[in-house]
């Protein structure tokens, strides 16, 4: 190797390298040309940006003001039509003078006063709101905005929570495999044992309510299917040549597991993991809808649909219909989404292009 | 005439670029500026009855596509144009459901890998039975015992029994017979096999190839092969066609094929084979043979100089002691067995030398490959590398020793990781031993890697698919030498490449072990490449050594039974009949 020395130091100017497509351009190339891929990223990103423009404070900020009259009818139908309050009849005739035996009586002018002196500031309510109100009078679309942003919060924590769970815990057990790898199907086995709403319920009675409590039930029960794939894949590469070069030339187990194995295989996981989501959502909306989910001062699509249940009986429908549309969409978007990125990102389809 | 073809074009559609849509000519030339008429210049050959017509031509060839393309088996986006006249039908205009009638009874085909071509959950007899019931309207018992009947004919022992064998039972040749006898079910007029024996060893390749020659014989058919491998067609072609980018070089009858090749190409691939018969330094490769060419002057391979002997008291590297290795196996629930996959393997590897391994597959010569990198943990024996046992060293004291003993798999496609560049694959180990000082050096040692290893300075920033398989085991061979190792294991380096880039491949290990006195320990089941490349042979057998001595004597006058077995499988082209020794 002395000659190679040599010739190092004699060509010392390195010239510009171009970088060809990697796999991560290609994969995007192949996205684009997916139309309803593409459709499905955009209804999904005007979605984030309205949950961030929630969480700054800048959208459905007063969502617990009342500022229309209870159950407000959506706009589009106009206002409920006035209806007969007065249930008792009014006495008729001129009012009894009490003054004689009110002992208040002669501070009644006094307070008369200062009544006066007080403005009312009273709001007026709004007949009908653009998405109507619900049983408080609050309006729907704010609710239905920081309740997605809640919502989609809690389904991508909690899938992010599951996914690096899984994916350490099958790296490990399809790497080593032996002991360890029975160790953590035996983990797996008791998990997938136990019915998971079960194991939810189990989690939520001792963590008690929140945001946060939702997130770690759903990550600590989600992760087994993820981790599954996650160990077969692994158990697949590590016996490649590749990993064996790598074995070779004397990588570290560690590198050999997260430098070489993970990007080789990192579509499953994403793949995974953008289901996770759409799953965790769901069952952020059923953990709510049964008084488990986040607590009374927050709003998630789940406690609409839990709140709209009452009202749907007294033909109020519009607040399920936010919740189910808004949840619909971001849903159904998401989902297209995550099958066009695994065509896209699939290297077994390379080479029909 | 039983097929003709005649002018065949072949393109792909590309998808749309500028809108325009974008063609990859696969058979046949272009004509000049586009346009959708006809090819300037198509693929003609024709297949008479009762003849075996050879397609010869290296990856990328077209051949393939020219043979799927006769029943339509190509993609969706493939334009198929010219004629192909089965029994005076054009087969282009022929609706599809004529075609399924032709496809699997009158005109059959045979893979190249058996183990993806059989239904791994189906049984033999089940696979067998398919077509039998399909084509030719047997049923039950009648069509069982036909598959019995077919399966004995292609010799495999104990039919009836193996009918109820599931693919993973039967060997890689028994499974290749299993594809031939499918193929023969329908009693086909024609059979397509497109590169039949590649997958396999030399042994085996040479048992199906006198399977298909005997078939061809008894059952009156007429055969289209399809090899990149001269030497294999020779011994099994009447007719033989070479292709080249496309184009048909050259086509005639064996015998003038192989005594008077009239194209540089044609020579070349003659050439460019490792034969048992003279020892050249320098294997032949195609561009050497089209540049001479040019210039007009012609070079016989005779003139190539011989190898030159090797100084014998080098020291010694690599010394290996009766190593051995054992897989446990389960049986039962409590129950192990050993499996001793090596036994008592003993040989010294002198600096510069090369020490050549053959055996068929599962005889354990890979095993003990990797076991000398402690890529599998050897059960007994010691591996002395310069004074110390590899075998009990520590750890720490291992990754030094990493450095100088390396490897170069098989497969180039699975050998590179396909998420890192060329550059970040050869740069990664010199990080891993801190070889050179900071990135800077290390890229640029890479580079020098590369322009050593014949690619160009571009490959540094390209991704893995980007090269052609010969490419990739080149840039396999860079990362074995960015560690500069004083020995290199070569497991079936060459086994996965067309001879002409095998050629090349080979020619490079003997420079690079010229210039930096390499050891090679070089593991392949092809007697001819080992005894191209290699001083010492070991033969293994069953995990034994059953002969152990120098390339030449291993040659002149082998001991083993199953030595002068692997001598005669190797293919040695064609032979005029009257030089014809009968086969060991």
């Amino acid at each position: 190797m002395n000659t190679a020395a040599s010739t190092i130091h004699s060509t010392t100017a390195a010239p510009v390298l171009e970088r060809s497509e990697g796999v991560w351009h290609a994969a995007w190339r192949r996205f684009k040309a997916d139309r309803v891929g593409v459709v499905a990223l955009v209804v999904v990103i005007v979605f984030l940006v309205l949950i961030a423009l929630s969480a700054m404070g800048l959208v459905a900020r007063g969502w617990q003001k009342e500022v229309g009259v209870p159950n407000a009818p959506p706009t589009f139908m106009g206002p409920a039509p006035a209806a007969a309050t007065a249930v008792i009849e009014m006495p008729k005739g001129p009012n009894v003078d009490l003054s004689a035996i009110d002992p208040l009586a002669p501070r009644y002018a006094e307070w008369e006063e200062r009544a006066k002196k007080l403005g009312s500031s009273e709001p007026p309510k709004a007949q009908t709101l653009p998405l109507g109100g619900d049983r408080l009078g609050r309006d729907v679309l704010a609710k239905a905005i920081k309740g997605t942003e809640i919502s989609v919060f809690v389904g991508v924590m909690a899938a992010v929570v599951a996914t690096l769970i899984g994916t350490l815990m099958g790296a490990v057990s399809g790497f080593f495999g032996g002991k360890v790898g029975d160790a953590l199907e035996w983990l797996y086995n008791v998990f997938e044992a136990i019915p998971s709403i079960l194991l939810i319920f189990a989690f939520a009675a001792v963590l008690g309510r929140g945001i946060g409590t939702v997130v770690i039930i759903l990550g600590l029960t989600g992760w087994t299917g993820l981790y599954r794939q996650v160990r077969a894949e692994f158990m697949k590469h590590r016996g490649r040549e590749y990993v064996r070069s790598a074995e070779a030339i004397g990588a570290s187990v560690g590198s050999r597991m997260f430098r070489h194995i993970l990007p080789n295989i990192s579509h499953v996981v994403l793949v995974r993991m953008s289901l996770l989501v759409v799953g965790f959502i769901k069952a952020e909306v059923i953990l709510s809808y049964l008084g488990l989910g986040v607590s009374i001062d927050q709003v998630s699509w789940g406690t609409m649909l839990s709140e709209s249940q009452a009202e749907l009986i007294l033909g109020y429908w519009w607040q399920l219909v936010a919740a189910t549309g808004f949840m619909c969409v971001f849903v159904t978007a998401f989902s297209l989404m995550a099958d066009a990125m695994r065509d896209a990102l699939d290297p077994k389809l390379r080479g029909l292009e | 005439m039983l097929l003709s073809i005649q002018n065949l074009s072949v393109r792909f559609r590309m998808g749309k670029s500028g809108g325009r849509m974008q063609y990859a000519q696969a058979v046949g030339r272009a004509v000049e500026g586009g346009g959708a008429g006809p090819a300037a210049e198509g693929v003609s050959f024709d297949i008479p009855e009762h003849r075996t017509v050879a397609l010869v031509g290296e990856s990328g060839s077209g051949k393939s596509v020219t043979a799927m393309s006769i029943l339509n088996l190509l993609p969706d986006n493939a334009e198929r144009s010219g004629r192909i006249l089965w029994q005076g039908k054009d087969l282009l205009t022929t609706p599809l459901a004529e075609l399924q009638q032709l496809r699997g009874k009158d005109i059959a085909c045979v893979f190249q890998d058996p183990m993806t071509s059989l239904n791994p959950v189906f049984t033999i007899g089940t696979q067998l039975v398919e077509p039998l019931r399909r084509h030719m309207g047997l049923t039950g018992r009648a069509a069982l015992e036909k598959a019995e009947s077919l399966l004995h004919e292609v010799g495999i022992p104990e039919p009836k029994r193996r009918l109820a064998a599931y693919p993973h039972e039967l060997s890689g040749g028994q499974q290749q017979r299993v594809m031939i006898a499918m193929a023969l079910a329908c009693e086909p007029k024609l059979l397509i096999a497109d590169e039949p024996t590649t997958a396999l060893d030399v042994t085996i390749q040479r048992q199906v190839l006198e399977l298909i020659g005997k078939l061809k014989e008894t059952r009156q058919m007429s055969v289209l092969f399809i090899s990149h491998d001269l030497g294999v067609v020779g011994e099994i072609a009447d007719h033989v066609v070479v292709m080249r980018h496309g184009i048909v070089r050259e086509q005639g009858p064996v015998a003038d094929i192989f005594s008077s090749p009239k194209d540089a190409y044609t020579k070349a691939l003659l050439a460019c084979r490792p034969s048992l018969e003279g020892n050249p330094a320098r294997l032949m490769v195609i561009d050497d043979h089209i540049a001479a060419q040019g210039e007009g002057a012609a070079t016989a391979p005779t003139d190539v100089p011989q190898a030159r002997p090797k100084d014998a008291s080098a020291p010694v590297v690599l010394e290996v002691r009766s190593l051995a290795k054992s897989f446990w196996l389960r049986t039962g629930v409590f129950g192990k067995r050993e499996f001793r996959a090596v036994r008592d393997v003993n040989f010294q590897l002198r600096r510069g030398h090369t020490l050549g391994v053959v055996g068929e597959s599962g005889s354990g010569k890979t095993t003990m490959g990797l076991t000398l990198l402690r890529l599998h943990e050897p059960t007994a024996g010691e591996v002395i590398f310069d004074g110390r046992n590899l075998l009990t060293l520590t750890d720490r004291e291992r990754q030094t020793m990493r450095r100088r003993i390396q490897v170069v798999f098989q497969n180039p496609y699975a050998s590179l990781n396909p998420r890192f560049t060329i550059g970040q694959t050869l740069v990664e180990p010199m990080q891993i031993h801190a070889i050179g000082a900071d990135l800077a050096e290390r890229e640029q040692r890479a580079r020098v890697l590369l322009g050593k290893v014949g690619l160009d300075d571009r490959a540094f920033g390209k991704y893995p698919h980007e090269f052609s398989g010969g490419q990739r085991q080149r840039i396999a061979i860079a990362r074995a030498l960015t560690l500069e190792p004083e020995v290199l294991v070569l497991d079936e380096a060459v086994s996965a490449l067309d001879v002409s880039v095998q050629a090349q491949v080979l020619n490079l290990l003997k420079d690079l072990q010229d210039e930096l006195g390499l050891a090679y320990v070089f593991i392949s089941h092809d007697l001819a490449v080992v005894r191209f490349i290699s001083d010492e042979v070991l033969v293994m057998k069953d995990g034994e050594v059953v002969e152990q001595a120098s390339a030449a004597q291993i040659l002149a006058a082998p001991q083993q039974e199953y030595t002068r077995r692997l001598l005669s499988a190797v293919p040695r082209g064609w032979v005029p009949a009257a030089a014809r020794a009968p086969l060991a």
